[in-house]
């Protein structure tokens, strides 16, 4: 194309330096008009320290009401080729295993209906393909689907649930998080699509407590695989590491375990597991020495979302200990009473954290039928609202 | 309990109450459905219908999805005009 190229002085800062930078990568395909636009429209921001994108309104495809975010640009006469800049959403496949050739026809769509922009992966997950046309929705769409790919979640539903690429590449799962998240997946596809929620609920799988998904802090519902018995020790391989000098056992494990339940006489390490929060640091500090125990499962947390409406919440511990195995029957009956309680009295816009906030945990766990345990508050002496019974007192004395 | 109404006569109910707030009143999927069941009893519609009747209504392009800081259910953009 021969579309006059615009200067981007303040852009241009970000190709400097050893590390990738996305000024750079625009900048290879920068001969087409949309990528001039986009660049200009950026540098713009960059001056202006504004930013120049709208999104919302009516687009779509047929039958879909997620997947589709429409985004337009505020100057669409300055930047005529990006005035309809529309992301689209595209489900990932559970863990991100793809083959060369799946992400070549991706790729191919994109550049054949889109400005061939891509980010893998958005925060949610999903595969996002940056920049389209409302005419191009559908016929990418129907692309799509004719090779295995189905659109993602967006506004108030389901958002499309992910995982850890789990016991397919990782030691430390403790439930199998890929068939789990696809199971969920396939089991809630007209809450993915057709949104009915007061706002979006996200559903993340991590394999251990190490969360590589981040789902503690952003997943409405986190399923976070962990173990109940004690931790498995190679008692030969934790000397070797004292021997090796790698690691100081005293200093680097036991005096970092977050409640201090580890002790190491030079000889034996011994862990108190009826202490062990689970926190995974010995684990990560001597993988060939300890592992997670035999006894594996998830705990159930919920609440975390990121801040955009209100500020930030952490997610909650909610069910501290369950099995994870397929049909996941007592998950899905309680992950659907939260979503009809919450759909019923959650207000526009509000998170199932900021709900819970609002109308206290102990209601809310009568609403959907759940007992209260301690692991569900940070402080229970401190919490007044939730009254355990004299039994348990009596038990703990 | 008395005869259950059609997911067809919901969705037509739907329709309207979408159709006559059009411009006015931002509705989502619970707001139809709230509506729904106070107006057809409790007896006769419930949630499952009134999610039938929703897709229904999608399906067949009489009504669509929009984003306007959440997700509402409203008019495609030629029959509202
Ligand atoms: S969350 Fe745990 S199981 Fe999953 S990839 Fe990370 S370390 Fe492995
Ligand atoms: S997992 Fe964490 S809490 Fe448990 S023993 Fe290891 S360091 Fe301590």
């Amino acid at each position: 194309m021969s579309e006059k190229k615009r200067e981007t002085p303040l852009l241009d800062e970000l190709e400097k330096g050893p590390w990738p930078s996305f000024v750079r990568e625009l900048k290879k395909s920068a001969d087409t008009p949309v990528i001039q636009d986009l660049l200009g429209q950026l540098e713009r921001s960059y001056e202006e320290h504004l930013g120049h994108w709208k999104h919302g309104g009516i687009v779509g495809v047929m039958g879909y009401g997620g997947g589709v975010i429409g985004r337009y640009s505020d100057l669409p006469e300055e930047f005529p080729h990006i005035a309809h800049f529309h992301t689209m959403r595209v489900n990932q496949p559970a863990g991100w295993f793809y083959t060369s050739d799946a992400l070549r026809k991706i790729c191919d769509i994109w550049e054949a209906h889109g400005s061939g922009i891509t980010n893998m992966h958005g925060s949610t997950g999903d595969i996002i393909l940056l920049g389209t046309t409302t005419d191009q929705l559908e016929p990418v769409f129907s692309k799509l689907t004719e090779i295995g790919f189905d659109l993602g979640g967006s506004g108030s539903d389901m958002r499309t649930p992910s995982a850890c690429c789990g016991p397919a590449r990782c030691e430390w799962a403790c439930y199998d998080t890929l068939a789990a998240v696809y199971d969920f997946t396939q089991s809630y596809q007209d809450e993915l699509h057709r949104p009915a929620f007061p706002y979006k609920y996200k559903l993340k799988f991590a394999g251990c407590p190490n969360d590589c998904v981040a789902s503690v802090a952003r997943a409405d519902m986190s399923f976070i695989g962990t173990w109940k018995d004690d931790i498995q020790m190679d008692a030969e391989q934790v000397r070797q590491y004292a021997a090796s000098g790698t690691v100081d056992i005293q200093k680097d494990v036991c005096e970092r375990c977050p409640t201090r339940c580890m002790s190491w006489d030079g000889t034996n390490l011994t862990i108190d597991n009826s202490e062990c929060v689970k926190c995974m640091h010995c684990i990560n500090v001597m993988p060939k020495a300890l592992r997670p125990g035999k006894e594996r499962g998830c705990t159930v947390l919920i609440g975390a979302k990121a801040p955009i409406v209100g500020g930030a919440l952490l997610s909650s511990v909610f069910v501290p200990f369950i099995e994870m195995e397929p049909p996941y029957s007592d998950l899905k009956e309680l992950l659907e009473a939260i979503w009809d309680l919450w759909s019923e009295h959650g207000k526009n816009r509000e998170r199932v954290g900021e709900f819970i906030q609002r109308v206290g945990l102990g209601n809310f766990l009568e609403q959907i039928g759940l007992e209260p345990v301690p692991e569900m508050i940070a402080h229970p002496r401190t919490n007044p609202y939730i009254f355990f019974g004299e039994e348990l007192h009596e038990k703990q004395a | 309990m008395a005869d259950p109404v059609s997911v067809e006569e919901v969705a037509a109910a739907m329709f309207d109450l979408v159709k006559s707030t059009y411009g006015k009143k931002n509705l989502k999927a619970m707001d139809l459905t709230k509506a729904m069941i106070e107006q057809f009893g409790e007896d006769r519609c419930d949630k499952q219908l009134c999610k039938q009747a929703i897709r229904q209504l999608i399906d067949s392009g009489k009504c669509t999805y929009s984003y306007v800081g959440g997700s509402y259910i409203t008019l495609p953009p030629e029959a509202g005009s």
